[in-house]
């Protein structure tokens, strides 16, 4: 559920520029009590109030995750985003008053895991910075549980557009290996993949396609799916405006161009389940009632078979086109 | 063939399938006695090259001679017959020390051995999911009883006797995956001396 009473009321206490496009935000909690510790690769859906448009997006937490004091995400400009992004980088100041979800992680790492092969794309190096620190903190500690080893393999387009590339090669608990895409087009992973120990666990984040290829290439060294792991952090994509009847509210909402199903339906003042807002965690899933039309399925939640069947839809993600869509909300 | 066919039970009751040749950097074989016909059907339809990349560890208990040659004739560069389920075990564990990811994991035979194979394999990080399994041959069980946590092996009856603590055990489908092995409680524990006769169920 959304519950309300499960929000974080924060104060931003500090904007960092990062790279041209990247920054990072830092947020304490408004009534000064210590935050909940969370784990690594753990997310916060972000609530903004962006000129009268309600914007929830998930970014990872990328602080220390024993860090009670300060939560903290960083963010890449998205030019061509719906504007949330944008909306965090141009018109939030230090000293604003957000709300946070509280933390889920939907990318944690394995502990029984013998070694973490961790494996970037641009600003998907958020998730992997909360893990490092939780990692090192382990090492120190007694028993053996997540003393695991990793290594982070690390692709940007270029030095200077590489979020905390100094902090990490100067990290000497941190085995880094680092690709700008002009050197290393071919982004061949599976020597790498196939030297590692019985036991290790991958985990990529980043944007899609890359996703993608690193999946395969595993699989194509004989990695087991269990041991594979992966986020991605997209937003719901606009498309053509449609509407959708509500049966249990008894309402009508139609769902805008750059608005989402979820969206559309929150703003008609439907308190709607929802948890990561990407497509991934399957809280939002909803029955359909009816359905004349194709449903535009953008989540990787549902399966091909319940896909077929039209009997659900991820509302923060997929949208629709035809005659009649009822949901059972 | 000796493909077996099990009744739907409770969830906790381990299925098999049938092995298949996978891409893998490694194919790790550990079989007990008709299991290595589920090898030799792999062979049937698995390249040659797969087989030198092949590491095949076998028990042949009550098949004897009847598959060693033929499994021998693979062409395995590892290929060791173990006297007993524990010298295996022990060779397994030694290798896995060795294995990298992309190592694809064969069982095949009896219950008690894939059980205990898949157990030491977990162990090193690999999920049960992604583990291969056929069984072949008998329907022994390995069994603990939950009253004294002694073991059993090839338990073919049921209800059977605790070698351990003398009590006569009803024999579950609950099976530990921790413990590769079902468990069995006291069949007579409101009526003591109550014991129906024991019936050579998994023969």
């Amino acid at each position: 559920m959304s519950n309300e009473k499960l929000k974080l009321d924060v104060v931003v206490s500090d904007i960092v520029e990062v790279t041209d496009e990247i920054k990072r935000f830092e947020f304490q909690r408004a009534d000064g009590h210590a935050f909940p510790p969370f784990s690594g690769g753990a997310h916060v859906v972000v609530e903004m109030d962006d000129d009268g448009t309600r914007r929830l997006n998930p970014y990872s937490l990328m602080s220390d995750p024993s860090d009670t004091a300060t939560y903290a995400i960083s963010v890449r400009r998205d030019d061509g985003g719906r504007g949330g992004s944008l909306y965090l980088h141009t018109k939030l100041k230090q000293g604003d008053r957000v709300r946070l979800s509280m933390p889920n992680n939907l990318f944690s790492l394995d502990r029984t895991a013998s070694k973490h092969l961790m494996i970037a794309g641009g600003i998907g190096i958020t998730p992997f910075l909360s893990q490092i620190k939780q990692l090192k903190a382990q090492k120190g500690r007694l028993g053996t549980a997540g003393k695991a080893d990793f290594e982070l393999h690390y692709f940007t387009r270029e030095p200077a557009k590489t979020a905390y590339l100094a902090d990490l090669s100067d990290d000497a608990a941190v085995s880094l290996t680092t690709y700008f895409d002009n050197e290393d087009p071919d982004r061949d992973l599976t020597g790498v993949m196939a030297r590692q120990p019985l036991g290790t666990h991958l985990y990529v984040c980043g944007p899609k396609p890359m996703i993608d290829i690193v999946i395969n290439q595993a699989r194509s060294v004989g990695w087991p799916i269990e041991n594979i792991h992966h986020e991605e952090f997209v937003a719901p994509q606009p498309g053509q405006p449609f509407t959708v009847e509500l049966a249990k509210s008894g309402l009508t909402v139609d769902v805008g161009e750059r608005q989402s199903l979820l969206e559309a339906i929150e703003a008609a003042g439907v308190d709607a389940p929802y948890m990561c807002r990407g497509g991934a965690c399957g809280q939002c899933e909803t029955k359909i009632i009816a359905c004349d039309g194709t449903i535009e399925h953008n989540d990787h939640w549902l399966t091909d078979e319940q896909r077929a069947s039209k009997q659900a839809i991820m509302p923060c993600m997929s949208r629709f086109s035809g005659s009649k869509l009822v949901l059972e909300r | 063939m000796t493909k077996t066919h099990f009744e739907p039970s409770i969830k906790s009751r381990p299925v098999y399938g049938v092995l298949e040749a996978r891409t893998g950097s490694e194919h790790v074989f550990v079989a007990n006695a008709e299991g290595a016909e589920a090898i030799l059907d792999v062979a049937k339809v698995a390249d040659k090259d797969f087989w030198s990349a092949a590491h095949i560890i076998y028990v042949p208990g009550r098949s004897g001679e009847t598959f060693q040659a033929a499994l021998k004739a693979l062409g395995a560069p590892k290929f060791y017959v173990a006297s007993h389920i524990s010298s295996a075990l022990n060779r397994l564990v030694r290798s896995l020390e060795d294995c990298r990811m992309g190592t694809q994991f064969y069982l095949t035979g009896t219950e008690g051995l894939m059980g205990q194979a898949m157990r030491d394999i977990m162990a090193a990080g690999i999920s049960h999911m992604s583990i291969q399994t056929e069984h072949r041959g008998s329907l022994a069980r390995r069994v603990q009883c939950v009253h004294c946590k002694g073991i059993a092996e090839d338990v073919t009856t049921d209800p059977y006797q605790c070698p351990h603590c003398d009590l006569h055990l009803f024999v579950r489908d609950h099976y530990s995956r921790r413990l590769a092995a079902f468990q069995a409680v006291r069949i007579d524990a409101e009526d003591h001396g109550n014991v129906p006769p024991a019936e050579e169920v998994f023969p």
